[in-house]
């Protein structure tokens, strides 16, 4: 069972109850949908760009616990980041959630986000953790399209 | 003695002289020993795909091992008994679903391929421009989006009957759906995401008064209960044989003989002609006319297998058996707090989906796993059922005659360790 409680930390719990952020952001200038057809999990990401830095950024709908906290966590870890930033974090997360990032050696500089390591236990649930991380880089991208999980 | 079942033939076995045993019948299935995450497997996706008896496996196996070759065109001893044993299981199904012809049984990759066939074949060529197609608001996706292609290829109207909130149709709509531009209605016989028994031989009864064709889905329907499509008088019937304890990728369509006929083929190859020169194609007669290319014969003659075996237990005694035991997981499963059940029909079988307060279906899903409880959490490819019910997504237990009573217990039990790890209405 220590799989399952490294999956549902209380900190992601807490997140799936009381996301941050978790509103539309008004005066955002950019913005992405994205959409997991597996389960149906959807979520809007908004963001204010100024000169390159997120000087804002919030979510919006629904999905698992796991996607929701995710998509939490995200939003609070990203406000102030520059884009080049914000693209280096979505990398090492990706490699967390597929197993391929040593989150005890402490040198991984992901901060909560690292309690989103058990999901790499439960292949079928990588999806929900990245979820908001595609959607953002459509975002970021400004493609204001749908980022899908597929 | 349920493992020599080979031997004994159908009309010996009376559910009289054998009471239904579900613990003899759990030792022809050999995955249902397994353990998953040191938990015995408790197997409640049976309307994803179902698990298959060891004769069914048996049968394949011996298959490819003594007799595989091409069907209807050897001169040679192997093709003749494979072409013996695969138009076998053409006439075991026409009996399972008392069609008058074997001619009438076509066999298909699946469900979906046998909607998409009727679709591209009868669609095509008698639904045109303006004209109209039915289908209810429970259906799976595979019975929306091939009328839906029609509809963009040939300038058809989609009509979709509305169901109501115990997810059942509603047949005073339905009725007044029906037009002089309806030409075709095509419904579930029993929806995959809600469970409802839907009153098939009404709606074929209502479409016949104005001369319509009715195809009905039967996936859902065909494992759980005696299906006779001369009782319905239903125009088409579909179904899957992995969701009838045989292989997958093997499939049946049923269809009226002057229906067929009249219909152009779905693909063409060989196998489905019966002159062939470059100026002109004469077709094969039915069912080969839709069938083009080598089949799945060891699909074939292994559904014909699951057949044998369901013949055997009676399906009438699975019927028994199921009603049973859903009214017992129902109650059951009532009893977890928070948990509220999706779609509540008053004809219902093998399906029960529900939500539960504050937790996401995949989360149940992945808790559930973890106490070796496989169920489907999602959207069951049927997107409209859920946005009817303004869920996302529902977890669904799907039950087949091999689960029990103590299954159903480890999966109220597990239930309550989902709410035990959100911490939400604790007991």
């Amino acid at each position: 069972m220590s799989d399952l409680s490294e999956l549902y930390q209380e900190v992601i719990l807490d997140h799936n109850k009381s996301p941050r952020n978790f509103r539309k952001l008004e005066g955002a200038n950019r913005m992405a949908e994205g959409y997991n057809p597996l389960c149906g999990d959807q979520f809007t990401v908004y963001l204010r760009l100024e000169d390159d830095v997120i000087k804002e950024i919030s979510f919006q709908g629904a999905g698992c616990a796991i996607s929701k906290a995710s998509a939490s966590m995200m939003t609070a870890s990203l406000k102030g980041k520059t884009e080049a930033e914000a693209k280096a974090l979505f990398d090492r997360v990706h490699k967390m959630l597929l197993g391929e990032l040593d989150t005890k050696s402490g040198e991984h500089n992901l901060g909560k986000l690292s309690l989103l390591s058990g999901v790499c236990q439960f292949p079928a649930r990588v999806k929900c953790a990245s979820l908001s991380w595609h959607t953002l880089q459509a975002a970021l991208k400004g493609a204001g399209g749908v980022a899908t999980t597929e | 003695m349920a493992t020599s079942t080979q031997s004994i033939a159908a009309s010996n076995w009376k559910a009289a002289e054998r009471p239904f045993d579900v613990w003899e019948i759990r030792k022809d299935f050999p995955i249902l020993r397994q353990k998953v995450h040191g938990k015995p497997l408790v197997y409640f996706d049976n309307a994803a795909t179902s698990q298959k008896p060891q004769v069914v496996i048996d049968t394949i196996l011996r298959y490819y091992t003594t007799e595989n070759s091409n069907i209807h065109r050897g001169i040679h001893q192997l093709s003749e008994q494979a072409t013996k044993d695969y138009e076998d299981a053409r006439k075991k199904v026409r009996q399972f679903i008392n069609a008058p012809k074997e001619r009438e049984i076509v066999f298909v990759r699946s469900t979906t391929e046998a909607i998409n066939l009727i679709a591209q074949s009868y669609g095509r060529t008698f639904i045109k421009t303006g004209e109209e197609i039915v289908i209810s608001a429970m259906e799976h996706h595979s019975n929306i989006v091939p009328w839906q292609m029609l509809c963009e290829q040939t300038g058809a109207k989609l009509r979709v009957i509305p169901i109501n909130q115990d997810g059942e149709i509603l047949f005073d709509e339905y009725k007044g759906l029906l037009n002089d531009r309806t030409k075709l209605v095509s419904v579930a016989h029993v929806s995959n995401a809600l469970g409802t028994i839907n009153p098939v031989k009404e709606i074929v009864e209502e479409a016949h008064r104005r001369k319509i064709p009715v195809l009905l889905d039967g996936a859902q329907a065909a494992p759980h209960m005696k299906i006779d499509v001369q009782e319905l008088d239903c125009d088409f019937y579909a179904f899957s044989g992995h969701k009838l304890f045989g292989p997958t990728g093997i499939g049946v369509l049923y269809g009226k003989a002057n229906l067929l006929e009249a219909m152009p083929p779905y693909q063409g190859g060989g196998d489905m002609i019966s002159l062939v020169t470059f100026e002109k194609t004469h077709y094969n007669v039915l069912p080969y006319k839709f069938e083009a290319g080598t089949p799945n014969i060891a699909g074939g003659i292994g559904l014909g297998a699951a057949i044998d075996y369901l013949n055997r237990i009676g399906i009438e005694a699975i019927e028994a058996y199921e009603s049973e035991l859903l009214s017992y997981a129902t109650e059951a499963i009532l009893s977890v707090p928070g948990l509220r059940l999706i779609g509540t029909p008053s004809k219902r079988a093998g399906v029960i989906s529900f939500t539960l307060d504050g937790v996401h279906a995949h989360d149940i899903g992945t808790i559930l796993d973890q106490e070796g409880v496989a169920i489907r959490a999602g959207h069951h490819c049927a997107m409209p059922v859920m946005q009817r019910f303004g869920v996302p997504a529902t977890a669904r237990a799907s039950f087949a005659f091999y689960n029990t009573k103590e299954e159903v217990d480890a999966l109220v039990r597990a239930i309550h360790k989902v709410n035990e790890v959100f911490g939400s209405c604790r007991t």
